[in-house]
């Protein structure tokens, strides 16, 4: 881009830098406040936006310790949160080992393989995208009722069901996959199959290797997919201690029973490490998209 | 395998060198095979166990599925399938054959009333026991506790005499015995000349064992019949309440009524009083769903309603995030902007937190008298809005919210957008006096309207069915004061489905279904112009 610079240069750029941290103040409030909240005493707005006593009562609840208060009574952890992480973590560490494989061999076929339907099944994929699991939650559950009562931990209330469920989600991570694929020269599996290398182990010793990246992407994506996934585990799970975060973490906020700082602290607690996880995988995923969106 | 002939014949020109590859692969040939033969055997065995627990046509299925991946492994034909295959079962499996069934079950009048299917029914009525003898066959229980230690730990050995007593006053008593956890059994009594010593246990303590009771079957000495719980402290002879008839109805032992199903309703009637009887059962109604949605008074105002609510709140996220998101798009795109790395990604934040986690965040500082955004505002200005109450300011709300949800995506794409406009259309707009309107309205904006239409289209389908949003923030609420289902002003079609499954007293899965299946017609219009879109732009790129 070419710069014509004026007098009104330098009026410009600090209108600008004044409008960006005006809008990220406003943006960035909920997440100041939040931490704010997470270190004030009680579970009610106490008049003021920052802490006048510090007090780390709900960090110690949200990492299972109970505290004593002031009147000596002893407060349990209203939730089990570091279950309800855990319970998250082992359903999207599986749900994303389980859909990578899935989807790094479909989009193998796709991308190097020719057969018939090709072209079909790749939109077919890339309609699915449009319709979201909510839309089918009645015959989840209905499905999922009925294994249960041959399989019970395939069954309602079963972290199994969830994984399931979530494993026919590839069609996007497919698109993925396959985008990146497309980038690599077919050249050296080529060189390979001469070298007589079948063609699995072409895709398995040769491609696997460089696509490297893009694996521990999508791998990222589905695990965060899965953790923050909230209609079909809203559904299937229904006892406390079997919630993930996201089912779970709703149970703070209810009229009746407002747990307004143990949230702000669960919230940090499990918030932070999925964030920074997410912020490493974005810088791919955009890439990834638009480069397998184009092509056919 | 035609592969391995070709690569033979390379083998042989090539010489030794490469036996060892080939010894190799011999190896993991058999290896492989074997894999293969102990799953086919393992998928046999499981098809045979679901057959003998009498699911035919499941076993059916299984054995189409056991053939087809066979096939898939052992024929060269279908190469490719060997890699598609898992992926592609698992999405049928579990994306389309739920979306079938939805379908299908809009068609039926699934819901908490008509739970089971009809042979489901059918085995609960049969089920079904009375106490033949009355009243006076009746025999009464009583528990008298063996009191073993009086540590409050060792309740799980507690050991009861259990005792009867029927109306004649003839009383008959077990050996003492472990309640908890006792599993089915039939308990002989002998008769009884008086009570055991020591107090008989409280109706608490009966009550706690009730679970066990019910598994018990009491005989007594000169007695052939079993006597089995009938109520909290009764045990007596119970007999099925409904016998089977040749055409499929059910007489009723007790008081000789006739049941019969009725195909139509889903219910067994009485033949009597003309009465349904719960429970019902699954049946195929056609259109009766969709008939109600769409002709009833009580759920169409409401689905209208809905409906247009769920346009205009798609529809303005798009436009508000795309607005937001073009103009930082655009101000980050500037060479003059110091410290752009920071601006990104702090801008980037309200995408990269789950969103389950920030749309709780607001739910807590919109709150209406803890919240600290009115907190705020009845410092500045001495207001209090109601957010959650009232229907207008909570469709505010959930738009702020969205919005701020969605802006860091319309960004990020628009950046990419942007930067791929060759730079020496600005300068010739420079060159010839255009300003920083006319590079917006007559280069920027028209060169990414194309491609990022598609993505804004998406980005509708997506909010039109954003469920997560809406369920965790308002959760639908402030409900229609005049509407009989539960429907609220800012429900969209999705959490409107989810109320009337899975929140309603009806559960009404049917009708859920129903609506649906509405959705799923109205996204594939819209994916299927996203897609003509989209190949539109991927022919002029070529």
């Amino acid at each position: 881009m070419s710069m014509v610079l004026d007098k009104s240069h330098g009026t410009k750029v600090l209108l600008a830098h004044a409008g960006l941290i005006a809008f990220l103040v406003l943006t960035l409030f909920p997440f100041l406040m939040i931490v704010s909240i997470s270190l004030r005493a009680g579970n009610f707005a106490a008049g003021s936006l920052i802490p006048e006593h510090f007090s780390l009562e709900h960090w110690k609840l949200a990492l299972g310790m109970g505290y004593m208060d002031d009147s000596g009574r002893w407060i349990d952890p209203p939730f089990p949160v570091l279950r309800w992480l855990w319970n998250s973590i082992k359903v999207a560490g599986i749900t994303a080992a389980v859909v990578l494989l899935l989807s790094t061999t479909c989009a193998y076929a796709f991308a190097r393989l020719r057969f018939k339907g090709r072209q079909l099944g790749l939109n077919a994929l890339f309609l699915m995208q449009m319709f979201p699991a909510v839309l089918s939650l009645i015959a989840i559950y209905a499905i999922f009722d009925q294994i249960g009562s041959y399989v019970p931990w395939l069954g309602i209330d079963s972290h199994g069901s969830l994984v399931l469920a979530y494993a026919g989600g590839i069609a996007m991570h497919i698109w993925t996959i396959k985008g990146y694929f497309d980038t690599v020269p077919v050249e050296i599996e080529e060189a390979a199959r001469v070298d007589g290398a079948t063609h699995f182990q072409a895709f398995r010793y040769v491609l696997l290797p460089m696509a490297a990246p893009i694996l521990v992407v999508v791998f990222l994506l589905a695990f965060i997919g899965a953790i923050i996934e909230y209609p079909v585990a809203s559904v299937l799970l229904h006892q406390e201690q079997n919630l993930t975060l996201a089912v779970g973490s709703k149970l703070y906020l209810y009229t009746q029973n407002y747990l307004w700082g143990d949230f702000a602290a669960a919230a940090i607690l499990s918030g932070l490490p999925i964030t920074v996880v997410f912020l490493f995988a974005q810088r791919f995923m955009l890439s990834g998209l638009t480069s397998g969106g184009v092509k056919g | 395998m035609t592969m391995d002939v070709a690569l033979r014949t390379v083998d042989n020109q090539v010489g030794l060198s490469r036996k060892n590859i080939s010894m190799q692969r011999f190896n993991s040939r058999y290896v492989w095979f074997a894999f293969g033969a102990l799953t086919f055997l393992a998928g046999l065995w499981l098809i045979l166990a679901i057959y003998r627990i009498g699911h035919p046509f499941y076993a059916l299925g299984g054995l189409v599925l056991l053939g087809a991946s066979t096939w898939v492994f052992t024929s060269e034909r279908a190469y490719a399938w060997r890699y598609l295959y898992p992926g592609v079962a698992a999405v049928l499996v579990f994306v389309l054959f739920p979306a079938l069934y939805t379908i299908g079950s809009g068609f039926t009048n699934y819901s908490s009333t008509n739970l089971l299917s009809f042979q489901r029914a059918t085995s609960y009525f049969l089920d079904q026991k009375y106490s033949a003898s009355g009243d006076e066959g009746q025999l009464t229980l009583s528990l008298y506790p063996l009191l073993v230690s009086t540590d409050k730990r060792d309740r799980a050995n507690e050991r009861y005499i259990v005792y009867v007593e029927n109306a004649q006053g003839k009383a008959w008593q077990s050996e003492p015995m472990v309640l908890r956890g006792a599993d089915a059994s039939t308990l002989k009594l002998k008769p009884a000349e008086h009570a055991p010593s020591g107090d008989k246990a409280g109706l608490k303590d009966v009550i706690a064992h009730q679970a066990t009771l019910k598994t018990l079957a009491l005989k007594l000495p000169d007695d052939a019949d079993e006597f089995r719980l009938s109520g909290l402290t009764k045990f007596a002879k119970m007999e099925p309440l409904y016998k089977q008839n040749a055409d499929g109805s059910l007489t009723n032992a007790q008081n000789h009524d006739v049941l019969k199903p009725d195909f139509k309703t889903g219910f067994y009637t009485s033949l009597a009083s003309g009465e349904k009887v719960a429970p019902g059962f699954k049946v195929n109604i056609g259109f009766g769903n969709f008939e109600r949605l769409f002709s009833s008074h009580e759920f169409r105002g409401p689905l209208v309603k809905i409906f247009i609510w769920t346009v205009v709140f798609a529809f303005l996220t798009v436009v508000f995030c795309f607005v937001v998101g073009f103009t930082l798009a655009s101000i980050l795109n500037w060479e003059g902007l110091k410290f752009k790395a920071v601006y990104r990604v702090l801008l980037f934040l309200p995408y990269a937190v789950p969103g389950f986690i920030s749309i709780l965040i607001f739910r807590g500082l919109f709150n209406e008298n803890f919240g600290e955004i009115n907190l705020v505002l009845n410092q500045l200005f001495g207001l209090k809005p109601q957010w959650f109450s009232d229907p207008l300011l909570a469709k505010i709300m959930l738009l702020l919210v969205n919005t701020w949800l969605g802006y860091p995506y319309m960004m990020l794409l628009c950046m990419g957008l942007i930067k791929s406009i060759p730079s020496d259309l600005y300068e010739v707009s420079a060159i010839n006096g255009g300003g920083v309107w006319t590079n917006l309205t007559q280069i920027t904006l028209p060169l990414i309207m194309k491609p990022i239409m598609p993505l804004l289209i998406a980005s509708f389908a997506f909010n039109f069915n954003n469920f997560v949003l809406i369920s965790l923030l308002t959760g639908g609420l402030p409900d229609f004061t005049d509407s009989i289902a539960p429907a609220g002003s800012t429900d969209i079609l999705v959490s409107y489905t989810y109320r009337v499954a899975f929140q309603d007293s009806g559960q009404n899965f049917g009708l859920a279904a129903a609506i649906s299946t509405v959705i799923f017609a109205l996204v594939a219009i819209l994916s299927i112009i996203n897609l003509k879109l989209t190949r539109v732009n991927a022919q002029e790129k070529r």
